[in-house]
């Protein structure tokens, strides 16, 4: 308990009374006591907030309406070797490091990469498109890094799921479009709640997507955060910006946990 | 108006116009839903796989392209294999494989101290009745939702500010590099190996510990001999989490490290954001073949542990 106290309550608070000091000549922080970080964080980089939680969003809509087909299809497979095959071939790139997966990806929607290579010789477009370094890439990105996130939850969801209320829903008449949306997704919303914060909190501080595969359209809040402790750098702004993603993060949670509760049926 | 009343199409018996057409929306909606069914799982698996297909696939091309394919070649491996052997190819094989080193010993020393502690804190948490048992049981899960770069700027601040201190208490001066990436690890590790102990912990049947002290073992022995083997499957399982959490780590590495403590993602990073080497298609390989034998191993464990279980 000791060790969570010192090396994570400390250092916490550490930023916190840092992000209201003074920058000194190294980039350190010092007296006296200050607002301006905060005001500089909201004044010049409002634009990059907003666009993180947009990006954040999309990336959580787009997991959400891919992984959720596939977490059904998934579960819905009626032998049991098949359902761990589908589910270890969604697992395995999880475990692979993530800047591997992040480079492989790079690889193909670069200039020289095999997309284009293909869109070209297939005639959809004159010359290669430019899609790395823009905030489409870093959006695929994220999607490509978090997918895994959304189809667990949303796979235990449906395992747990009791068929006999969907055959009950059909018995009583109801068609495909209302068992699902009357029957099944409200009972499966607990797993989307859960994906959907396992995706959004990670994307909302992502650093290796946007700075690898994001140019200057696409920064995300982690990349100024990072900035501002390279080099000499400037520690009490640094600080400014993490405490505002800390809250954030803080209010996604907050929301989830109301939420969450009010869903589990 | 319908069609039906406009006398286009014969209204057929018993079924009233409004109910057929009703059914003729379901059923090209449960064509669509049919199709997307298994079209967008179909999609899902192929994005999620063909770019490390490619990755893979390339990895074995002779030209230094990952697009146009010029004919099968193992000379990538064989550069990063023969640099091994010193014969100076471009390639830093010795680097790779030093940060290879690091990020094993980073990892498992992590894993031993975050096991050790995560467990005794599971134990504490569950067991312990103290003042603010709750409030330390939310400090589990900061750790886990809190994000990476938040947890690494926070870190990277706080040594400097103990080590400022540290030089004028003492004037000797400390540096980052394996012990604060270390520490950086275990904080976050801790938490999760607590969180994987006490779900196995919440399902122990409290009365087995008992029985071995209505036979006469003191606290020692009840611990080891019962306990600890029944919760063993959990601590085995949140140290295979540690150890992976720890290999993969990036950002807070990235914050905490020094000189000459790079780690595999490190190494890779730097890679990256320098000119990117053709070998690295044979390294990235060489490392997805190395986590999927991890991960063959631990479920392979697992399975073990299960069967015991049943046993």
């Amino acid at each position: 308990m000791a060790w969570l106290v010192l090396f994570f309550l400390l250092p916490l608070l550490f930023v916190g009374i840092a992000s209201f000091m003074t920058r000194g000549a190294g980039g350190q922080p010092i007296q006296p006591w200050t607002l301006e970080h905060y005001q500089r964080t909201f004044d010049v980089f409002g634009p990059v907030i907003w666009r993180t939680l947009g990006f954040a969003a999309l990336t959580t809509a787009l997991c959400l309406l891919v992984g959720y087909p596939t977490a059904m299809y998934i579960a819905s497979r009626q032998r049991p070797a098949v359902r761990l095959v589908l589910l270890f071939l969604v697992l395995l790139p999880f475990w692979t490091n993530f800047l591997v997966r992040t480079y492989a990806l790079i690889t193909i929607v670069q200039r020289e990469g095999l997309l284009n290579e293909w869109l070209v010789r297939l005639g959809i477009v004159q010359d290669p498109v430019q899609m790395l370094f823009t905030p489409t890439a870093v959006i695929l990105g994220l999607v490509y890094g978090y997918l895994p996130f959304m189809v667990l939850p949303i796979y235990a969801a449906v395992e747990r799921l009791d068929r006999r209320y969907v055959e009950a829903a059909y018995d009583l008449g109801a068609n495909d479009w209302r068992a699902f949306w009357q029957v099944i997704w409200p009972l499966t919303l607990p797993g989307v709640v859960a994906g959907s914060m396992l995706v959004f909190i990670p994307a909302i501080g992502a650093f290796v997507t946007p700075d690898l595969m994001g140019g200057t359209g696409g920064l995300m809040i982690g990349n100024l955060v990072q900035s501002q402790f390279r080099g000499r750098g400037n520690v009490p702004l640094g600080s400014a910006i993490s405490m505002v993603l800390l809250v954030i993060v803080f209010v996604g949670v907050l929301v989830y946990a109301r939420w969450g509760e009010r869903s589990d049926p | 108006m319908t069609r039906a009343a406009l006398g286009h199409e014969p209204a057929r018996e018993g079924v009233p116009e409004d109910r057929r057409a009703a059914l003729r929306r379901d059923l090209a909606g449960r064509r669509l839903g049919r199709v997307l069914g298994w079209a967008v799982p179909l999609v899902a698996l192929a994005f999620l796989w063909l770019p490390i297909a490619v990755l893979v696939g390339f990895s074995f091309n002779d030209a230094a392209s990952v697009s146009t394919w010029r004919g099968f070649s193992l000379r990538w491996y064989e550069n990063v294999f023969s640099s091994l052997a010193g014969d100076g190819s471009r390639f830093q094989t010795d680097l790779l494989l030093r940060s290879v080193v690091n990020s094993l010993w980073v990892a498992g020393v992590s894993t031993v101290v975050a096991t050790t502690l995560g467990t005794m804190f599971a134990l504490a948490v569950t067991r312990g009745r103290f003042p603010g048992r709750r409030l330390f049981d939310a400090l589990f899960y900061l750790p886990v939702v809190i994000p990476d770069i938040t947890m690494g700027v926070s870190l990277a601040v706080f040594f400097r500010i103990v080590f400022e201190a540290w030089q004028q208490w003492t004037g000797v001066r400390l540096v980052s590099g394996f012990g604060t990436i270390i520490i950086a690890h275990v904080a976050f590790n801790v938490a999760y190996v607590a969180i994987v102990v006490r779900a196995r912990l919440a399902t122990m049947d409290p009365s087995l510990e008992e029985a071995a002290r209505d036979l006469g073992a003191n606290d020692w022995q009840a611990f080891w001999r019962i306990t600890f083997p029944i919760l063993f499957p959990g601590v085995l399982a949140g140290a295979l989490l540690a150890f992976t959490l720890s290999l993969d780590d990036f950002v807070i590495t990235f914050f905490t490290s020094g000189v000459g403590t790079t780690t595999l993602p490190l190494f890779v990073y730097g890679l990256l954001k320098q000119r990117v080497p053709p070998e690295i298609n044979a390294v990235s390989t060489l490392m997805i073949l190395a986590s999927i034998v991890l991960v063959g191993l631990s479920l392979v464990l697992q399975r073990r542990g299960a069967r015991r279980d049943e046993a």
